[in-house]
């Protein structure tokens, strides 16, 4: 083994170590009494000092000896792990790497010295700081003497162990209790972790005999060499239908088999678990927490999920990014939580599941929740939607704006998020893997954001079919069925609406998309329909919306190996990809996702999915809400929410008296002010004066009286007459038109004026004042 | 002893340009071509090169020089670029020629336009101007949308 090839294996287990030593640092903050962990920290450290001795890296012995000899003094029980330590070794671990990435680069472990680190960390091994809070390690730091002779016989432990970095066994000289024990520790972490990572028992002997380091290179190049067996095998498959040579049908066969068992097996070798790039996940939660003041506990579901490794490395950063924002953004400050009822401490939780094919990666937190009101306005301060958009939008459309570039609604911008960028570079993403991602969110209970990604990219099957002589592969993971429409179905089948293709598919109306209009390839204009007189359509699904793509003919399904397009074409949303089919000729595959956009099929289509319905119908009962209808001045058609409403009277005019010129009525031993709607609503001025302070006509019918209570006052709102009390879900709004109207919707199928109860009440307050005011001039 | 390099030169509407040799990976007859929709103009379409897709750019069109006759016989130069091969249409290959880095002069001030961006100037030979093509320039996949006078010039 040259030298190179031992630096390299030396920085390979290095970043391993190092990545463990992020995970075992806040674990062990949480813990600072768990002894395993914190043998286990020394070891990792002791192992990398070790090592670097022995390779000539002087600057990077020098930084780990000094947070080995801190470890030491932690692990000897002289001192208690607080987060001021932890942040000190955390920044050695930092160090650490920073130097490693030098000697990858350079060979040598860089020019900085880290000299006011190696302070730090000198510093924080004297007791003195720690001893006030704690006493317990006071009573041992006496037993054990000064502290500079402590620090003296840690320092020949270190070196002795060096040639030997796995056994803390060589140093035992004066070896108090708590040594013991740490040493018996070590040992117990030590076969946990062989258990661990492998069946067999003891230490490393065993790691190196069950698992091999093989090159990531390497491993690309099988995997495209794979790629390329599976097209020839799906070459030589061609053949078979065409000759009958039972010899040669029976090797294809067996070939078949095996080529399909290579890739199974080659795939697996490039599967990783989840939890690989989860691990530093409490580094960063605890990093963003303390940079923030808050203070967050993370939990993880499924962290042996497995995913192929181009996915797990395009993933990454977009969860890094949900993770930090869901801190930074979503976890609120311990008081606050205190004050809303909740623990101090927040939770994170990430979850990891397969399904269908996909691998489900959900972050949650239990933090403020998106604010549904500040994202609206947000979005139309911005000019992304108008008002009246933000109106008809649902909750969950609102929601998922947080995904378009540029959107932030922090407050303010921190340096970990609030920028207005992340969630669309996370949407983007996550969708070039072929994933999606989407958003809930309760207000004050939290957010959960999902994200759907493909098990693995390098082959997958697909349909392929023909459109304008080229063809197409369609990722199977979107296809739902396909349709044949012949004869004269194929002409009556296709109906239009206002322009718009559309197939009546089991009674619901699919939205049809040319694929050769779309890609610009139509023979001529109004090519597609007239193709021998069939309709082949491809049902697909995109961003849970379905849609009918029209396509010239279907082939058939074929395993096919994605080779991504120029970076520079990837802004060519519609397609995923490249792949060579079985006769050597390339065939795009379409991004279903980008197509449908670009069909505008997302954001138009009212197609939902079964399972989405009924969420919804869920969703509205819950939305839906009671009003109550009557009749305004004018014969307007009025409603206010049934919620505002306390009681509904009716008095005879006779029992209506005036006070000053208002009306009121005595109503339980109160008095209750009346307010006229006719008045309130009423905007000529001239008629106004005189409605103002007219008496109740007494040759009219009693009058109609609702109730309200508002901010602790009840009054009389006078209507021209209750119409009925409905439920609706008042879905379709538009602004109002006047005053005193918070907007018209749609109850009942007809167009209701909804009030504006506390504005009116001002209204009502201000004339009454004005014409008192009035009054008092002309007298 | 001058500096010299060596450059894979081809024609194209009758002008001589050169690529850095070292940055060639090979020259080959033209392949089957899938079209790519939606893509750029200049985007000739996808070729497999032995198990290597190669995206095809147009580099007349790329330089803004007149399109060739149809059915005219087409030569690849399969470059190297940052983002993977790309292969530059040609219409004819020339020599492997050297030269010295003593004959190279920037472009002329009046060559404008987007362009100039991919020209880096032209090597003196003896009876003719060889342009030096910037490969990573060439192979960006964008229309060159103003009309630049180059090519008309001559």
């Amino acid at each position: 083994m040259s030298d190179a090839e031992i630096v390299k294996d030396f920085l390979v287990e290095s970043y391993e170590n190092l990545d463990r030593l992020d995970r075992d640092l806040v674990e062990l903050e949480k813990n600072p009494q768990d002894r395993n962990a914190l043998a286990g920290v020394f070891r990792t450290i002791h192992t990398i000092k070790g090592t670097c001795g022995f390779l000539g890296f002087p600057k990077l012995e020098k930084v780990a000896h000094v947070g080995e000899n801190l470890l030491s003094r932690l692990r000897d029980g002289h001192l208690l792990l607080n987060p001021e330590i932890t942040t000190a070794l955390l920044g050695m671990v930092d160090a650490v790497r920073q130097m490693l990435k030098e000697i990858e680069t350079t060979g040598a472990d860089g020019e900085i010295d880290y000299a006011e680190l190696r302070d730090k960390l000198t510093r924080l091994q004297e007791p003195a700081a720690q001893a006030a809070k704690t006493n317990a390690p006071a009573t041992k730091i006496q037993r054990a003497g000064t502290p500079d002779s402590i620090a003296q016989a840690s320092k020949p432990q270190a070196t002795d162990v060096e040639i030997q970095p796995e056994t803390n066994r060589s140093r035992s000289e004066g070896d108090e209790p708590s040594e013991k024990s740490a040493e018996s520790g070590a040992a117990r972490a030590a076969e946990t972790e062989g258990q661990k990572n492998q069946p067999a028992s003891a230490g490393s002997a065993s790691a190196s005999e069950s698992t091999v380091r093989v090159h990531v290179g390497l491993l690309d190049k099988v995997m495209t060499l794979v790629g390329e067996l599976v097209l020839a095998r799906n070459q030589v498959l061609q053949y078979t239908g065409r000759v009958q040579d039972p010899g040669f049908l029976a090797a294809s066969q067996r070939l078949n088999l095996i080529t399909t068992e290579l890739q199974e097996g080659i795939m697996k070798t490039r599967m990783q678990p989840i939890g690989n790039i989860w691990g530093q996940f409490p580094r960063t939660v605890r990093d963003v927490a303390l940079g923030c003041g808050k203070q967050v506990k993370i939990e993880m579901e499924g962290k042996e999920t497995e995913l192929d490794k181009t996915i797990i490395e395009a993933i990454k950063d977009p969860l890094t990014h949900l993770v930090r924002n869901s801190v930074d953004h979503g976890i609120e400050l311990p008081e606050d939580r205190v004050k809303k009822g909740k623990e101090p401490i927040g939770r994170l939780i990430l979850r990891a599941f397969h399904e269908g094919g996909q691998v489900n990666i959900e972050i949650s937190d239990d933090g403020a929740g998106l604010n549904f009101d500040r994202i609206r306005k947000k979005a139309v301060e911005r000019g992304v939607i108008t008002s009246d958009q933000a109106l008809k939008m649902s909750e969950r459309e609102i929601f998922n704006l947080i995904f378009l570039p540029g959107f932030s609604t922090a407050e303010k911008v921190t340096n970990v998020s609030g920028r207005g960028v992340g969630m669309d570079v996370v949407k983007t993403n996550v969708e070039r893997i072929g994933g999606s991602v989407g958003v809930q969110s309760t207000a004050g209970q939290g957010t959960t954001v999902k994200v759907k990604i493909p098990l693995t990219l390098a082959i997958i099957p697909a349909l392929v079919v023909t459109c304008a002589g080229e063809r197409y592969a369609i990722p199977q993971l979107s296809l739902l069925e396909l349709v044949r429409l012949e004869g004269d179905k194929a002409i009556k089948g296709v109906e239009l609406v206002h322009g718009a293709p559309v197939y009546r598919l089991r009674g619901r109306l699919l939205p049809l998309v040319f694929l050769d209009r779309e890609l610009g390839v139509a023979a001529d204009a109004n090519g597609g329909t007239a193709n021998n007189g069939v309709v082949n359509i491809v049902v697909l699904q995109a961003d849970e919306r379905q849609f009918g793509l029209v396509v010239d003919q279907i082939n058939d399904t074929e395993e096919i190996v994605v080779k991504p397009l120029r970076k520079q074409l990837k802004s060519i949303r519609t397609f995923a990809g490249s792949s060579i089919m079985g006769d050597g000729k390339v065939a795009l595959i379409l991004d279903v996702l980008g197509l449908a956009q670009r069909a505008n099929v997302v954001s138009q289509s009212r197609e939902r999915t079964a399972s989405e319905k009924t969420a919804e119908t869920a969703h509205q009962a819950t939305e839906k809400q009671a009003f109550l209808l009557f009749a305004g001045p004018g014969d307007s058609r009025m409603a206010i929410p049934l919620s505002t409403l306390a009681r509904l009277e009716e008095f005879p005019v006779a029992h209506v008296e005036m006070s000053g010129s208002r009306w009121v009525t005595q109503y339980r031993g109160q008095i209750l002010p009346l307010i006229r709607l006719d008045v309130v609503m009423e905007e000529r001025r001239a008629r106004l004066r005189a409605l103002q302070s007219a008496p109740p006509n007494p040759d009219a019918g009693p009058v109609q009286v609702l109730v309200l209570n508002h901010e602790g006052r009840s009054f009389g709102l006078v209507v021209e007459q209750i119409l009925d009390i409905v439920e609706d879900r008042a879905a379709v709004k538009s602004a109002a038109t006047r005053d005193s109207v918070l907007y018209s919707v749609v109850i009942g199928e007809r167009v209701t004026e909804l009030l504006d109860v506390p504005s009116i009440l001002r209204k009502a307050e201000a004339d009454a004042k004005g014409i008192a005011a009035g009054g008092g001039g002309v007298n | 002893m001058a500096q010299t390099s060596q450059f894979c030169t081809f024609y194209l509407d009758k002008l001589l340009f050169g690529v850095e040799l070292k940055g060639v990976q090979e020259v080959i007859r033209s392949l089957e071509m899938t079209r790519l929709p939606l893509a750029p103009a200049v985007v000739r379409g996808l070729m497999n090169l032995r198990g290597q897709i190669v995206t095809a750019v147009d580099l007349r069109r790329r330089l803004n020089l007149a399109a060739a006759a149809p059915g005219a016989i087409v030569m690849n130069v399969v470059v190297r670029s940052e983002d993977g091969a790309v292969s530059l249409l040609v219409d004819e290959i020339g020599d492997v020629v050297e030269v010295e880095e003593s004959s190279f002069e920037a472009p002329p001030e009046t060559l404008r336009g987007s362009v100039r961006t991919m020209i880096l100037g032209v090597h003196k030979l003896n009876d003719r101007l060889m342009h030096v093509l910037d490969i990573e320039k060439a192979c960006q996949m964008t229309d060159v949308a103003e009309a630049a006078s180059f090519g008309r010039s001559h």
